[in-house]
């Protein structure tokens, strides 16, 4: 990994600290606990995630205002935090999409794709490390683990660029029960999708999929005899009168976003489209929603 | 050149290639516009799609009509078109006659006559004929010479004040005749006058004849007369047309003595009139200074008219030692001057002393015989200085002893006693008569009346100096009126009293002209020939044909009849004419002149003088090409979308905003800035070019300004922040400096300027942020910057500031001035002579008022308010950081008291004096 390589890993995690830091901790939906491979030590007389008293400790740095226990505080002057048994860790699995096609933005002041993805994708991650939850990616490269390390190690994998100009969601070394986020813009072949959901399903897992388009894409605004070529500049097509594609491409658009949602009512995943002319916030408040069930803790 | 519509080509054939234009529109629509190259992730949904149609998107049709125009100019521009080609005159190549009139009638169109003179001379240089020019009103032999030549003479030509007179009529009738010219062009200034059908008959004899004339009408003014008391001018136009308003403009001095218009009246022509009259009342005062009346926009002799002492009313001041005696009206010794003076003359009426300031032109006293020195001191000085005393005399002057021995200073002749009678009940002889008078006599030329008769009158002392003195004796040759100069004036006695008493002169019309001729009074109506008879006027300034007045030299007097009667001509120019103490003014036009318009023959062709030189239309029409050619490419980005990015069409938008708001808005923001500092007290920092310290500085003011505004008098308007290079310094009292290491050196001008506003009172505050770690002007790297900037400043010697400066008690008693940086050591300019006065240090040095005042405290930072009013940076800690920021805010305070009140609190060392003193 080359230095540049690593100051980008750098902002992009202070950039998603900053992201993730106005949300309070998020607790994925542990929907099959009992079925949780890595049950852990659960019930094991170790402080966690869990709904049962498990001891009150001195409140440290870093703590959440919110999880101090007033009724134990106000006995002394020390604040105490109230520690629940450790219950369940669950699994999450991330996919951002590298390829070159997400690294595009129709004018200068918007971010790429890829950078709004995976700053997204990022703030997730840290919120559900926050909240006890193990992280990791797809495939083998990086199988999820707990704590602040493991953030590092994310902010350093999802900037690595690929040279693909599509890239097909990574679905090997699924674990069964998991959850996981697919972020992409889906604009590649729907079957690699179809493929990874459907194979996600089969495995028990349950997620989100988030479609990151630019408003341009969205508008397609082009008038004229225009050459269109994709962003490794291996895909081109072009046309004389370009306004007179706007209708078919955005039947097209639609039925390409008709599709996915379908895939995901089938497979019990949720489909969220961002915007990238839209706040970062927006996409990642939505991604909590969807994470959590729409349950806040 | 072939001549289309109006406009001529040079090479016509190449019109021929417009017929292409069409074939070139099909193919511009055929051939389709580039592509646009794209990146578009999308584009995986687009594989596949077809086109609907084949043909691709059309060239608009305005761009294509763009291109058309372009290519249309460019073959018509290259086709040499030209605007008012000339069509050659179909001529002889034989000699040809320029003849002009020449009179003041021309000089109001004088450039442009000369103007289409040398066009004509132009066409017979390309035609190579030989010219000759004759100006009518001054004729001199034909003189044929290339038409160039004679371009280059032109300028020596010039409009005479006359008409061409018989003379000059005949002489150029032979001068024609004698020519042998085959072709003549007649440039006529528009009035008709006496022999003009035989100038146009020996032309015709040459050959053909074209007239040139101007549409314009000749404007005329008649002189100036007074009556009723107005002004009355008459404005002619030398042809009846529509109705007019014509602008006379009275010229003459201010009492500066420099020209100046002294008044405007408008003369309106109906509609079919030639005359129109015009009347001015003017003050008496500013009556007399005009010396010529013209027509606004028209410059010639004609219509200017000059004043003479017509319209002068002098000041003649009446004064008699008997005075208040009640219904003996006619027995006044006034009484007949009263009436003889009235009509022409401002009588002053007073003791001699209250009327001597007035500085009348004349003094008359009437039967006055002594006088005390100091009157008679004033007197002499007021005659040297060009007064005219008119004595007369009297029972009283002959009873006195005044002038008897010898000459009395303001007496003409010594008197002898008592005078005499002749005629009366008591004496012998007959009363006597007026002898008529000599050659030399300011009198010659006036008949005397039978009935005038002298009975008693005082009787000259006879002296060798008394036959220079007489002007009007009597028929038995004892003196009548006499006269001696005194410097530049003179002192008249009439040996009679100037009423009835002693003789009857005072009642017949002689008298008048007697007072009249002694230039005492001026006549009211214009002089006819009768009235000059005898006399010979010398001119003293004359007139040339377009109204210019010049020296005359040593020119030859006129006769008189002849100066009212003659018309204009060589000899007799319009002018300014002398005799004696009398002026009279000639002009070109005699009241009841008329204007007649010059009519010619319906055979002459006659053209007006407009010029149309041919106009080569090429070169504009390839400019616009270029320019059409320019914004084709312009548009053909446009349309393609590769023109400009979304944010270079926002600075697109900008620079054409920027460029049509423009520069003289800016400038009168800048006025308006500079009317609201003016009128207000406007604190001021200096932009230092880092965007933070200017923001915190103004800021600093901005919160100062409130302060000073709640807790004193002083109610300062927004601070504003000045560049100094382009802005005034001078409506500002204080100028907050802060000090950046990296912000700009001000120029040369500017740095005059800050020298400038420091000499005149202006206040300079140095901040160097720094807290003076280093100590001032040490190493820090915003001190060496302040000792890098100050260099080129006028600064005197500084010192710390002492622990009495009045700015520690201008307003608040302070000893410290912290601002975010609580350091004590500010400078000030140091005061060498801080004596002790009753114990209080008294300085007084530039109203006490420092031009620098140098820290390093960041006095700004810790007056900054935002928007909202609360502190922008935080001060220290906790309560004593408040307590810091207070005393900040009253430094603030003090300082600009100090600026505004200079050592207004220095005074406070006479305190106790003066409570003492009120004790007392």
């Amino acid at each position: 990994m080359t230095q540049n390589n690593a100051i980008n890993a750098g902002e992009l995690r202070a950039r998603s600290e900053s992201q993730a830091a106005r949300l309070p901790p998020l607790l994925a939906r542990a929907e099959h606990l009992a079925g949780a491979v890595l049950l852990g030590d659960h019930g094991r007389r170790r402080a966690g995630m869990g709904d049962d008293f498990w001891q009150y400790r001195p409140a440290q740095l870093g703590d959440s205002r919110r999880m101090i226990d007033h009724r134990r505080s106000a006995m002394g002057d020390q604040q105490f935090v109230r520690e629940r048994e450790w219950q369940i860790a669950q699994s999450v699995m991330l996919w951002c999409d590298q390829g070159a096609s997400m690294r595009f933005a129709s004018t200068d002041d918007l971010p790429t794709k890829a950078e709004r993805a995976r700053t997204l994708t990022l703030a997730a991650a840290i919120l559900m490390i926050r909240a006890g939850e193990r992280v990791g990616l797809t495939g083998t490269r990086l199988p999820p683990r707990r704590g602040n390390d493991q953030i590092l190690r994310l902010a350093n994998m999802l900037s690595q660029d690929q040279d693909v100009e599509y890239e097909p969601p990574e679905h090997r070394a699924m674990i069964p029960n998991a959850a996981a986020l697919f972020v992409s813009d889906f604009m590649g072949d729907i079957s690699a999708v179809q493929t990874a959901l459907t194979k996600a399903a089969d495995r028990g897992v349950r997620g989100t999929l988030l479609h990151v388009l630019d408003p341009s894409e969205e508008a397609f605004p082009f008038h004229g005899r225009t050459i269109f070529e994709s962003v490794g500049g291996t895909v081109r097509h072009e046309t004389l009168k370009a306004n007179d594609l706007k209708d078919r491409y955005l039947q097209r658009l639609a039925e390409r976003k008709a599709e996915l949602q379908s895939l995901c009512a089938l497979t019990g995943w949720q489909y969220g489209v961002h915007h990238t002319n839209s706040s970062a916030q927006s996409g990642l408040l939505w991604l909590y929603q969807a994470l959590n069930g729409g349950v806040r803790v | 050149m072939t001549i289309l519509g109006g406009i001529g080509f040079g090479a016509p054939w190449l019109l021929v290639a417009l017929a292409a234009l069409p074939i070139l529109w099909l193919l511009l629509r055929a051939v389709p516009p580039a592509p646009v190259k794209r990146r578009f992730p999308g584009v995986a949904l687009l594989l596949g799609l077809q086109d609907d149609e084949t043909v691709s998107d059309r060239t608009p049709w305005w761009l294509m009509l763009l291109r058309m125009l372009a290519v249309a100019a460019i073959i018509i521009g290259l086709a040499q078109p030209v605007l008012n080609p000339d069509d050659p005159r179909a001529e002889s190549n034989g000699p040809m006659l320029i003849v002009l009139d020449g009179s003041w009638a021309g000089a109001a169109g004088h450039t442009a006559r000369i103007n289409s003179v040398k066009a004509e001379l132009s066409r017979a240089s390309a035609a190579g004929q030989t010219v000759a020019v004759l100006q009518l009103s001054d004729p001199v032999d034909a003189l044929f010479l290339p038409a160039a030549t004679w371009a280059t003479r032109l300028a020596g030509l010039s409009p005479q004040p006359w008409q061409p007179s018989v003379e000059n009529i005949d002489k150029a009738a032979q001068i024609i005749a004698n020519a042998g010219a085959t072709s003549s062009l007649w440039f006529s200034d528009g009035l008709g006058y006496d022999g003009r059908e035989t100038v146009l008959a020996a032309l015709e004899n040459a050959g053909p004849v074209q007239v040139f004339q101007s549409g314009r009408e000749t404007l005329a003014l008649t002189p100036a007369s007074y009556i009723d008391g107005a002004i009355d001018l008459t404005v002619l136009r030398s042809s009846a047309t529509q109705a007019r308003d014509v602008i006379v403009l009275a010229q003459g001095r201010d009492p500066a003595g420099n020209g100046a218009t002294l008044a405007t009246a408008t003369a309106s022509f109906d509609a079919g009139e030639t005359s129109a009259d015009v009347a001015l009342v003017l003050p008496s005062e500013l009556r007399a200074r005009i010396t010529r009346f013209e027509v606004q926009g028209t410059r010639s002799a004609g219509a200017t008219t000059l004043v003479d002492d017509g319209l002068r009313r002098r000041e003649v001041a009446l004064i008699s030692a008997r005075e208040g005696r009640e219904g003996l009206e006619l027995l006044s010794p006034l009484h007949f001057l009263k009436q003889a003076l009235e009509p022409t003359a401002d009588l002053l009426t007073g003791a001699l002393t209250d009327v001597l300031p007035a500085n009348p032109d004349v003094i008359v006293l009437a039967d006055v015989a002594t006088l005390s020195d100091i009157e008679t001191n004033a007197l002499l000085d007021w005659i040297e200085t060009g007064g005219m005393l008119l004595r007369f005399a009297g029972p009283r002057v002959a009873a006195s002893d005044v002038s008897r021995a010898e000459e009395h200073p303001l007496m003409p002749v010594r008197l002898r006693s008592g005078g005499r009678s002749v005629g009366g009940a008591m004496s012998w002889g007959e009363p006597k008569s007026v002898a008529s008078f000599a050659d030399t006599s300011p009198f010659f030329g006036l008949s005397i009346p039978d009935d005038v008769v002298v009975r008693s009158q005082v009787v000259a002392q006879p002296d060798p100096t008394l036959a220079n003195r007489v002007i009007a004796e009597l028929s038995d040759g004892t003196p009548l009126v006499t006269r001696k100069v005194i410097g530049q004036g003179q002192v008249v006695l009439f040996h009679v009293t100037a009423n009835a008493e002693w003789s009857t002169l005072p009642l017949s019309g002689l008298f008048v002209d007697m007072l009249e001729r002694l230039a005492i009074s001026s006549s009211a109506r214009l002089p006819d020939a009768a009235d000059l008879k005898g006399t010979v006027w010398t001119p003293l300034q004359v007139m040339n044909g377009f109204g210019t007045l010049r020296d005359a030299g040593a020119m030859p007097g006129v006769a008189g009849p002849e100066l009212i009667d003659g018309a204009t001509r060589p000899d007799l120019l319009p002018g300014l004419y002398q005799s004696g103490d009398r002026s009279l003014a000639r002009n070109v036009l005699q009241t009841g002149a008329v204007l007649t318009p010059a009519m010619w023959p319906a055979r002459i062709p006659v053209s007006g003088l407009t010029v149309r030189p041919p106009q080569p239309l090429g070169g504009m029409l390839l400019a616009l090409a270029l320019v059409l050619l320019l914004l084709d490419i312009v548009a053909s980005l446009a349309l393609s979308g590769r023109l400009l990015g979304q944010s270079a069409r926002g600075t697109l938008t900008m620079l054409a905003l920027g460029l049509m708001l423009g520069h003289p808005d800016a400038l009168r923001a800048q006025d308006t800035a500079d009317i609201s500092a003016a009128a207000e007290v406007v604190l001021a920092n200096v932009i230092t070019g880092n965007a933070d310290v200017d923001e915190v500085a103004f800021a600093g003011l901005l919160g100062l300004s409130d302060t000073l505004y709640f807790r004193t008098s002083i109610e300062p308007a927004r601070p504003v922040s000045i560049n100094l290079e382009t802005d005034e310094l001078a409506f500002y009292p204080l100028l907050y400096w802060p000090i950046t290491p990296d912000q700009p050196t001000p120029s040369a001008q500017a740095y005059a300027r800050l020298n400038a506003y420091l000499r005149s009172g202006g206040l300079i505050l140095f901040d160097t942020r720094d807290a003076n770690i280093a100590g001032f002007g040490a190493a820090s790297s915003n001190g060496r910057k302040l000792q890098a900037l100050a260099a080129p400043l006028d600064i005197p010697a500084l010192e710390p500031l002492p622990r009495d400066h009045v700015l520690t008690r201008t307003f608040y008693l302070l000893q410290d001035f912290p601002g975010r940086h609580t350091s004590r050591e500010v400078w000030v300019e140091a005061s060498p002579n801080a004596e002790q006065i009753e114990g209080m240090p008294f300085r007084n040095l530039n109203d006490g008022v420092t031009p620098v005042i140098i820290g390093g405290n960041d006095w700004a930072g810790a007056w900054a308010i935002t928007s909202s009013g609360g502190p922008m940076l935080p001060v220290g800690r906790g309560f004593s950081g408040e307590r810091q920021r207070e005393l900040a805010n009253r430094f603030g305070v003090n300082l600009v008291m100090h600026v505004l009140t200079g050592n207004y609190k220095s005074d406070q060392v006479h305190v106790p004096e003066l409570l003492e003193r009120l004790s007392q």
